[in-house]
């Protein structure tokens, strides 16, 4: 699904590589922890996957099209096929809940029926059924991000990154959204989260893909958080 | 491609920045009113210059009894002189019709021309008014031959033609023309500048929007239109306006107010309207959403 082929990642602004010699292979519908400190590269690993940057060294592969090489206008195809997450939400705060999640199928072109019929399916998904027609600013931390979750999942990627999903929340709330991702996961869709969070890196027992300063310093199938700040 | 979510994101992009808007409104109604005035004063120009050309005579007077200039030694044209004067100018390929006008008939069409002023008739001796050629040339610009060949001849009093006149009149409206360009060109750079700030901002005012759309795979037409659609609404007001007042300002100037006072000036008409005024209106539309364009590539990633 996704492969990482000796991939260097340098930012112009940094003499430092942000990411040096990553060969990383990622399997469909499989659960990955990326963790390492901050600076260590999980998140030039996201937008790599993403296109958002193009690596400097080596090959990006996702479902078997190197994106470097994709040409542009090629781009929003393949991000149709990845779900995104943020640690602040990114949630247009003008917009009820259900508008921004119906707002990833509109900008996208999907039909009128299609939004009706995704939206609320999704939305029941996540848990948020009854609050359709609240604000954003209405939410606590943990449902917004759930509306960020049925945002991202609404048109059913294939692939959902989630960059410190839970980095706003407290451990309870945390603890319910993981089982939430855990369930995307079972559908098919294959998760790559990065995070601090070491409690639940430990619990989900998940592969666990460690970073430091751009290298892959440990790659376990059911690892648990291991990294001392 | 959802039509309805698209013009509804142009109507709310217009409106947030709604004191720009009206700015790039106004600067692009002003740039199409100067153009369009340039462009009606160079009408004018022409259409007078094809009217009043056609018309102009060089005249050649002949010495009288009485006139002052050395080329006149004191006496009046001879026979010999005025046929020699007139077999020179038959000769020459840039003159296409010579009338002799006796003095008799000078004053016969003095009188017609000064009817209603009959103090100025009076005042003037029949016999005083000077014979003269009436010259017709092919290309009436070029009546400085004439006046080179024959200022300085035996017999011939002046060389006049109202083409001096004319050439004021041109000379003035060729300023008015290239002050409204000038002026206009100066616009057309504030109104670039506007619609680039106003898209810019409306970019950064969107920015969460478009994040969004950019992650979860918009493509770039749906992520820009709504800015060239803001651009193309823009210029199609401000083009719309500009064009009103261009034929406002030309129903009261020439129509109200020139017309009337000059009678024998050929002004202008409305035959542009249908003409000119689209292409103006295109002109500024596709220069707004142009501009609109090159900023959103600059502002928007994809």
């Amino acid at each position: 699904m996704i492969t990482f082929e000796s991939v260097s990642k340098t930012y112009p602004t940094s003499p430092r590589p942000a990411l040096s010699g990553v060969t990383v292979t990622i399997a469909e519908s499989q659960f990955v922890f990326l963790v390492g400190p901050s600076g260590s590269g999980k998140s030039t690993v996201l937008r790599l996957i993403l296109r958002e940057e193009k690596p400097t060294g080596g090959r990006v592969v996702i479902m078997d099209t190197d994106v470097a090489r994709l040409p542009s206008r090629k781009i929003p195809a393949l991000r149709r096929q990845i779900g995104v997450v943020f640690q602040d939400f990114r949630l247009l705060p003008n917009r009820t809940v259900r508008q921004n999640v119906a707002f990833a199928l509109e900008v996208i072109g999907k039909s009128r029926a299609a939004v009706r019929e995704l939206v609320p399916e999704t939305l029941e998904l996540v848990g948020l059924q009854g609050k359709a027609d609240r604000m954003p600013d209405e939410l606590s931390g943990g449902e917004q991000q759930r509306v960020a979750i049925a945002r991202a999942y609404v048109n059913r990627p294939r692939i959902l990154l989630a960059d410190e999903p839970t980095g706003n929340l407290d451990p309870a709330t945390s603890v319910g959204l993981m089982k939430l991702l855990d369930r995307i996961n079972r559908t098919g869709t294959t998760v790559i989260m990065a995070t601090h969070d070491s409690q639940i890196v430990d619990s989900m027992r998940r592969r666990v893909i460690e970073l430091d300063a751009g290298h892959v310093v440990r790659d376990q199938a059911r690892g648990v958080y291991g990294y001392a700040p | 491609m959802r039509a309805g979510l698209v013009l509804k994101e142009t109507g709310v992009g217009l409106r947030r920045n709604l004191s720009l808007t009206i700015a790039v409104i106004i600067t692009v109604a002003v740039t199409l009113t100067l153009v369009g005035a340039g462009l009606l004063i160079r009408r004018q120009i022409e259409d007078m210059k094809d009217f009043w050309y056609d018309k102009i005579n060089v005249s050649i007077y002949l010495c009288g009894n009485s006139s002052p200039e050395p080329t006149c030694a004191g006496q009046a044209v001879t026979q010999a002189q005025r046929d020699t004067i007139r077999s020179q100018l038959e000769a020459m390929p840039i003159v296409k019709q010579v009338y002799y006008e006796s003095s008799a008939q000078a004053y016969t069409n003095y009188k017609k021309l000064f009817k209603n002023s009959p103090d100025l008739v009076k005042n003037v001796d029949p016999t005083a008014l000077p014979e003269s050629f009436r010259v017709k040339l092919t290309d009436p610009q070029k009546f400085d031959v004439i006046r080179t060949q024959f200022a300085g001849e035996q017999g011939v009093q002046l060389v006049q033609t109202q083409s001096d006149v004319l050439r004021k009149l041109f000379r003035l409206l060729h300023g008015f023309q290239a002050g409204a360009f000038a002026f206009a060109i100066g616009l057309v750079v504030a109104a670039a500048l506007l619609i680039f700030n106003t898209i810019r901002i409306a970019a950064y005012s969107r920015r969460r929007e478009t994040g969004i759309m950019r992650l979860v795979g918009a493509s770039r037409l749906y992520v820009q239109l709504p800015f060239l659609l803001e651009g193309a609404v823009v210029g199609f007001i401000g083009a719309a306006i500009g064009a009103g007042v261009l034929v406002l300002l030309k129903w009261l100037f020439v129509d109200k107010g020139l017309r009337p006072n000059i009678p024998a000036i050929n002004f202008i008409g409305w035959d542009w309207v249908p003409t000119v005024l689209p292409l103006l209106a295109l002109a500024a539309v596709a220069f707004s959403v142009v501009a609109s364009f090159v900023t959103v590539q600059r502002y928007t990633r994809v």
